[in-house]
């Protein structure tokens, strides 16, 4: 006989996070219908996943080094140093601004049928990275374009983008949660996104920052993310302020915990919320 | 004794509704100042409610509902259970529960098996992908691998009809087309409990054909089903057992045949009885005198069996007798009365008109009772409805008439016929003879 399912009030399957795994194969294939639908009736298709973080390049160049001239980290060319801002940026908040919208736009799915919630607001994350890697692509060819090669800590890197990822499912699945119920996060996600561009060092080095503010500044998490990145690709020229990278990566730990916690709580209830 | 595949005891499952309470709240054209307030308190209640992590609910009054309250029942493995019921009765917040969508408030559900549920056809299917596209997408929803659905491609595309068409994004589709293909890729699942609600109110009656000997063959290999439809002609052939829902509580639990009965005549009871509660006004449409010499006070049927709160009874075989209560303002001279009788489907059983037997009412004015007695007319067992129609003189406009009046119920009891149930027809020959004839012809066994 195959498995027995207890349904009992507030009993948390043990086998939880099995069930992720055996659901595995919805997991792909609603990431995968995410990428498909993404670009379904546009003229330059998936193009726009190399435009925007382009042109963000070049207007961030423009309006932080030539007109409000702030200097760039050591040698590293300003548009360079601009893009490495904007990959785990754009990331952050495709992937935020996405996953917090789409328990709501799967509304039909979760009212018939059951799977672990946890996969529709992860896909939603992995949609972004799929962006990611292609930007990541055009960095490639702008290295090339700029002789600039990395240095030994490119090695680095993976632990970057991991953070990356964490620094964007933890608030995810937060404000997910949150936005089932109360439908005021579908306003705050992008007021966030919105600031947090400004309030990260997307268009600028945190170099910049005074050296007593530093620490505080890497409360925010994709401060230590955006500063790993620079370091990890753009090579020693551009210094890692250690202990802000040990809060950065502390606050985006956090950040996970909460967000797994509260969707856990609330997961149950979606379906009659929603 | 096979294993139940599906254990419920004592479910229950509460839902919070919120009401207005101030009435001057509830209508939308309140004023500024009033809908300012009412905003401001309300974000006060909400924030009081989260902080104290309850759940937030519109108005300011909350009621309790039970969906479901405290039902038990079990399904044998390999077994198809139909779950019947009017709307609201319960029977999607259980299927919610079963197939894990949302939680019960107490009780338990123990389920052996891997659980599908088709709560509707179509589920996730995305308009933009085409319908390759969406096989595989739907199948992955229900629960199917791409190395099944792969496997079963071919199949499924056959079944939904929609070869041509594979490669067009199924917001072309017509909503045949799409329904067809989404029941395909439903239809071959391999759960070992399947949960089907409402599937079959969709497609021409071809496919709908279809679908019932694909869920037929479902049954037969040992499958669970859990069938939920108000198709009570599906659910009598695809089930053996059925439970009836009534209000969140299970009122009856039996094969399917007795079930579905019981739940038409319950239906069909309520129907009566709230129809019968109206006096005549709700049955008179044609009141086509302004100022009419004679009305339609009351129609009865003299001396019943029995007299229930829904229908009078009588035996089959019996005589029986219409008694019409008329106020006559006027005197009527040379009037007419006419009675049609009707079985439930609305079709005519007969139609009795005074001026055929005698030359023509003459009442004074008063309160009247006619009374027509019906010696040889025997009607089979079922319900009947009359239509009466009075008319001031022969052939002249009606002054009064009214229509589809629940007006009796024939039982058998088991006195004229040992079978108690068969589709009877509409009349039943008490005098039939059965004779058999020596002669070299064979007995017409008519």
């Amino acid at each position: 006989m195959a498995d027995v399912v207890i349904i009992e009030k507030g009993r948390h399957e043990r086998n939880y996070w099995g069930d992720i795994w055996r659901y595995r194969e919805l997991f792909y294939v609603l990431a995968w219908r995410d990428v498909a639908v993404r670009y379904k009736q546009t003229i330059i298709g998936a193009s726009w996943a190399l435009i925007r973080p382009f042109l963000t390049m070049v207007v961030f160049t423009v309006v932080f080094s030539r007109i409000a001239k702030l200097p760039s980290d050591g040698v590293t060319p300003y548009p360079l140093m601009v893009f490495v801002g904007t990959l785990p940026w754009t990331f952050f908040s495709t992937g935020l601004t996405d996953a917090s919208n789409s328990l709501i736009g799967n509304s039909n799915l979760i009212s018939k049928v059951y799977f672990p919630r946890l996969i529709v607001p992860i896909a939603a994350v992995v949609v972004a990275f799929a962006d990611f890697l292609i930007a990541l692509a055009i960095l490639v060819g702008m290295m090339f374009w700029y002789r600039f090669a990395p240095g030994w800590n490119i090695l680095f890197f993976p632990i970057f983008v991991v953070a990356a990822i964490g620094a964007t499912i933890g608030p995810s699945l937060w404000f997910t949660a949150l936005n089932v119920k109360y439908r005021d996060f579908r306003i705050i996600v992008p007021f966030i996104v919105q600031l947090g561009l400004y309030i990260s060092p997307v268009g600028f080095s945190s170099n910049i920052v005074p050296p007593e503010w530093r620490l505080l500044y890497s409360l925010n998490p994709m401060v230590g993310v955006i500063d790993g990145f620079r370091w990890s690709l753009l090579g020693s020229s551009s210094q890692l302020y250690l202990p802000g990278v040990a809060v950065s990566f502390l606050v985006i730990i956090i950040f996970m915990w909460l967000g797994v916690r509260q969707f856990r709580a609330t997961e149950k209830s979606f379906a009659d919320l929603i | 004794m096979a294993m139940s595949a599906i254990t419920v005891d004592n479910l229950s499952k509460r839902y919070l509704l919120g009401h207005q309470s101030d009435p001057r709240f509830r209508n939308k054209d309140v004023n500024l100042r009033d809908a300012i307030v009412r905003t401001v308190r309300g974000a006060v209640h909400r924030t009081g409610d989260t902080l104290r992590g309850r759940e937030m609910i519109q108005g300011d009054r909350l009621e309790e509902f039970w969906a479901l309250k405290g039902i038990s029942f079990e399904v044998k493995e390999g077994e198809v259970l139909g779950i019947i019921g009017r709307n609201g009765a319960g029977k999607s917040t259980l299927l919610k529960i079963l197939s894990r969508i949302t939680e019960p408030t107490a009780g338990r559900v123990t389920i052996h098996g891997r659980v599908a549920s088709l709560l509707e056809v179509g589920t996730g299917f995305h308009a933009e992908l085409s319908g390759r596209e969406n096989i595989f997408l739907n199948g992955a929803i229900l629960g199917m691998t791409r190395a099944d659905i792969r496997k079963k491609f071919d199949e499924i595309v056959a079944f939904s009809e929609v070869e041509r068409f594979l490669d067009t994004p199924v917001k072309r589709y017509s909503s045949g087309m799409y329904v067809r293909l989404a029941f395909a890729v439903a239809a071959h699942l391999e759960p070992e409990i399947l949960i089907v609600d409402e599937v079959l109110a969709v497609g021409d009656a071809a496919f709908q054909a279809k679908c019932m000997g694909k869920m037929s063959s479902v049954a037969q290999e040992n499958r669970t089903v859990l069938f939920v439809s108000h198709n009570m002609g599906a659910v009598k052939t695809l089930t053996t057992r059925s439970i009836l829902l009534e209000s969140g509580v299970v009122t009856a639990n039996g094969p399917s045949e007795a079930v579905v009965e019981n739940y038409l005549l319950r239906t069909l009871d309520e129907r009566t009885k709230a129809l019968r509660a109206k006096n005549l006004e709700g049955f008179r449409r044609g009141r086509l005198y302004d100022n009419p010499p004679a009305r339609i006070l009351e129609i009865n049927i003299a001396n019943p069996n029995e007299d229930s709160d829904t229908l009078p009874e009588i035996e089959l075989g019996s005589d029986f007798t219409i008694e019409i209560t008329l106020d006559v303002e006027r005197p009527i001279v040379n009037g007419d009365l006419c009675v049609v009788l009707m079985n439930s489907q609305g079709e005519r059983v007969t139609s009795l008109v005074a001026s055929d037997r005698v030359m023509g009412l003459s009442l004074p004015p008063g309160e009247k009772i006619i009374s027509l007695s019906v010696p040889d007319l025997y009607l089979a067992p079922g319900r009947y409805f009359a239509e009466v129609w009075l008319d001031p003189m022969i052939d002249s406009t009606s002054c009064d008439a009214v229509f589809d009046y629940p007006l009796l119920s024939v039982v058998n009891s088991g006195q004229v016929s040992h079978a108690l149930t068969r589709p009877w027809g509409t009349v039943y020959s008490k005098k039939a003879e059965w004779s058999v004839l020596e002669s070299a012809a064979p007995v017409n066994a008519r």
